[in-house]
């Protein structure tokens, strides 16, 4: 690992999965997220790691999720149209409970759509995207340091609380060229899954350990027989259709996220302690609301500026905390207005939100932005 | 009442079955374990996967590293699995549905890869757990919950397919047959590659009840009167052959198989030294 590096943000992405322990990848070529899947087909050999190119999207995230099964840190990496067929294998790995990172570099839709132009379109189907209840974990990178930086903490996640957890970039994030320092990793900083301490024959595969109220997990292979199944299932983890169990499994599933939630949420600020106006942005557009709310500071407006770095689960109570004191929230986004409605809902009436939109492919310039701080200031 | 060794393999935990009585996937079941056992395989270094429907099933039933995947997916599932590690015996159970329709795509490049997976194919020509659909391999003219006036579409030949797609051991049986199956099996499991075993099996309830079957016994007697040997159909006209079954090893061959070439690959860039 180089001292300093001069990378894309998806070359920090991938080189980021390795630091984690990555040690599989599967996945399928797609614009723009690609250059993720040259880099590990290029870099796991090396390393006695593993990458397959498979025939589609579908058979990406499978053989991704086998790939954990046998007890490999997985990756798979997509854009939208791939994001969208990957989200029945992803339910399966909710329910299932196997560790894995999806990468969704996003792109412009509905389709295929603007596959060189960015966007964030697909903020709520990284939320709702498959059928079913479940927790989502979901990181937004604003710069290519950053990309370095939730790869390794996407791995964490997704090992400690044995879920799929997501890396939303988009393509300008993953396209652009930037410094990185990659931070020293050691193997305290990596987390593992947390693997079965009772002998094979006394091993329940779903039954909670009560500390943390996650189970343990085997890897097929080493010494231990289990079953795996998509289907709602009891600690045996075998199906189910006893309302009990069935209410048991779910609880827990949705727990997760909810319990660890302080430990998951993390947000960013700058200069929202007298702030009146508060500009909330995510992904490449935060460094475009960094600008305009400075620019603003400088016209002698009191803007400050918001990040949730995980889009899922939203740093709703740390945001309605600065509502309280805020007049006006500006949520630019580059979609329709997608995580303008989770603003709302954590912010519940206590300041006026304003939505900025942007649609056409292009990026926002902070000129643009700051017309609207200067609208409502 | 399976052998001790057998009745070993089962998680009879998990009984009673959702199998409707009768129904041939019981046959075919048997016929792997009995394989398994054969081949002196250990339960936590075999892996079974499957798909969805009343096949796919099996997997819970079997004391193994058992994974019931999504609808055609398994074959993506197993490759993960056996690529993330080759030491593993890996085995996926599938109804034509799964192969041949949802999961073709699977299927065909599985083939082509050479993976070393055997592919039991549990063929029943029905989408037997939703009532009674044609699937891809339902014969033209059968009768079925989506083909009222009489199926049009033309079925598949699984094991033409497997052939065409690159497999290089490709089988069929009935479950007239089991102990032919269960040689089938073994042969699969044994071949360094990617095999494919279709086993041809009946759905009475919802395929024999359309189509003139109507009980388990008339299944088998149909298996029993139409099944031609290989040897045998290969002397015999289309039109002798019309509406039989070519039961027999349509393909044995040797080429590289696909973790093989990837650990020679590995080797070659100086991937060993890393450990696992």
């Amino acid at each position: 690992m180089p001292d300093v590096a001069f990378w894309q943000g998806n070359e920090a992405l991938a080189h980021g999965a390795l630091a984690a322990g990555c040690r599989f990848f599967a996945g399928y070529p797609i614009t723009p997220s690609t250059e993720i899947a040259e880099i590990m087909a290029e870099e796991l050999p090396k390393i006695n790691g593993r990458f397959i190119q498979m025939e589609d999207e579908i058979a990406g995230i499978a053989a991704a999720i086998g790939g954990s099964i046998a007890g490999r840190k997985s990756l798979t990496a997509t854009s939208g149209p791939g994001f969208s067929l990957k989200q029945e294998n992803l339910g399966f790995a909710y329910i299932a409970e196997i560790p894995l990172v999806v990468v969704d570099v996003m792109r412009g839709g509905p389709s295929t759509g603007l596959p060189t132009k960015a966007a964030q379109q697909d903020v709520m189907q990284a939320r709702w995207g498959t059928h079913g209840d479940h927790g989502t974990i979901c990181y937004a990178p604003s710069s290519v340091q950053e990309c370095y930086e939730v790869a390794i903490k996407a791995f964490n996640a997704a090992e400690r609380y044995r879920q799929p957890v997501l890396i939303l970039s988009d393509e300008i994030i993953g396209h652009m060229r930037e410094k990185v320092v990659p931070p020293k990793i050691k193997a305290k900083d990596l987390l593992e899954r947390k693997r079965p301490v009772d002998v094979p024959e006394k091993f329940i595969p779903y039954l909670p350990d009560p500390r943390d109220d996650l189970p343990c997990m085997a890897s097929f292979g080493d010494g231990y027989t289990w079953h795996i199944t998509g289907l709602t299932h009891n600690e045996w983890g075998f199906p189910t259709n006893s309302p009990e169990e069935i209410e048991k499994m779910m609880k827990r599933l949705m727990r997760k996220v909810d319990r660890f939630r302080d430990d998951i949420v993390e947000y960013e600020t700058a200069l929202t302690d007298d702030a009146d106006i508060l500009v909330l942005a995510y992904g490449s557009v935060a460094r475009t609301s960094l600008r305009a709310v400075h620019e603003a500071r400088v016209r002698g407006i009191k803007a400050g500026f918001f990040r949730p770095v995980t889009l899922w689960p939203f740093p709703d109570r740390e945001l309605e905390k600065l509502a309280r004191k805020a007049k006006t929230i500006i949520v630019p986004e580059l979609n329709c207005g997608q995580m303008v409605l989770e603003v709302e809902r954590a912010v519940h009436g206590k300041a006026k939100i304003v939505a900025q939109n942007l649609v056409n492919g292009e990026l926002f310039k902070p000129e643009e932005i700051l017309s609207v701080i200067e609208e409502v200031a | 009442m399976p052998a001790p060794e057998v009745f070993n393999w089962l998680r009879t935990r998990f009984f009673p079955h959702i199998w409707c009585p009768g129904c041939g996937h019981g046959i075919i079941m048997h016929s792997l374990l009995r394989a398994l056992v054969g081949l002196d395989k250990k339960k936590s270094q075999t892996v079974i996967a499957s798909g969805i429907g009343c096949s796919s099933r099996m997997v819970g039933y079997i004391d193994a590293c058992t994974v019931h995947t999504t609808h055609g997916r398994s074959l993506a599932f197993a490759t993960g699995i056996k690529l993330a590690n080759p030491d593993l015996t890996v085995i996926d159970v599938m109804g034509d549905g799964d192969c041949a329709a949802i999961g073709g795509n699977h299927f065909i490049h599985a083939c082509r890869r050479n993976i070393d997976i055997t592919a039991i194919v549990m063929n029943n020509n029905i989408y037997g757990m939703t009532g009674g659909q044609i699937s891809p391999t339902t014969p033209s003219g059968s009768w079925a919950a989506t083909s009222p006036y009489g199926a049009i579409d033309p079925a598949f030949d699984i094991c033409k397919l497997a052939e065409g797609a690159g497999a290089t051991y490709v089988a069929r049986a009935t479950i007239a047959n089991p102990v032919q199956a269960e040689q089938f099996i073994k042969a699969g499991i044994s071949n360094k590659g990617f095999s494919v075993v279709e086993i041809l099996t009946h759905c009475h309830t919802q395929f024999g009840r359309k189509n003139n079957r109507r009980t388990p016994i008339d299944n088998v007697n149909f298996f029993k009167a139409n099944s031609v040997p290989l040897n045998k159909a290969k002397d015999m006209s289309p039109e002798e052959l019309a509406g039989k079954i070519v039961v027999g090893e349509f393909v044995k061959k040797s080429i590289p198989e696909y973790t093989e070439q990837y650990q020679a690959m590995v080797k070659r860039v100086g991937g060993l030294k890393d450990g696992k």
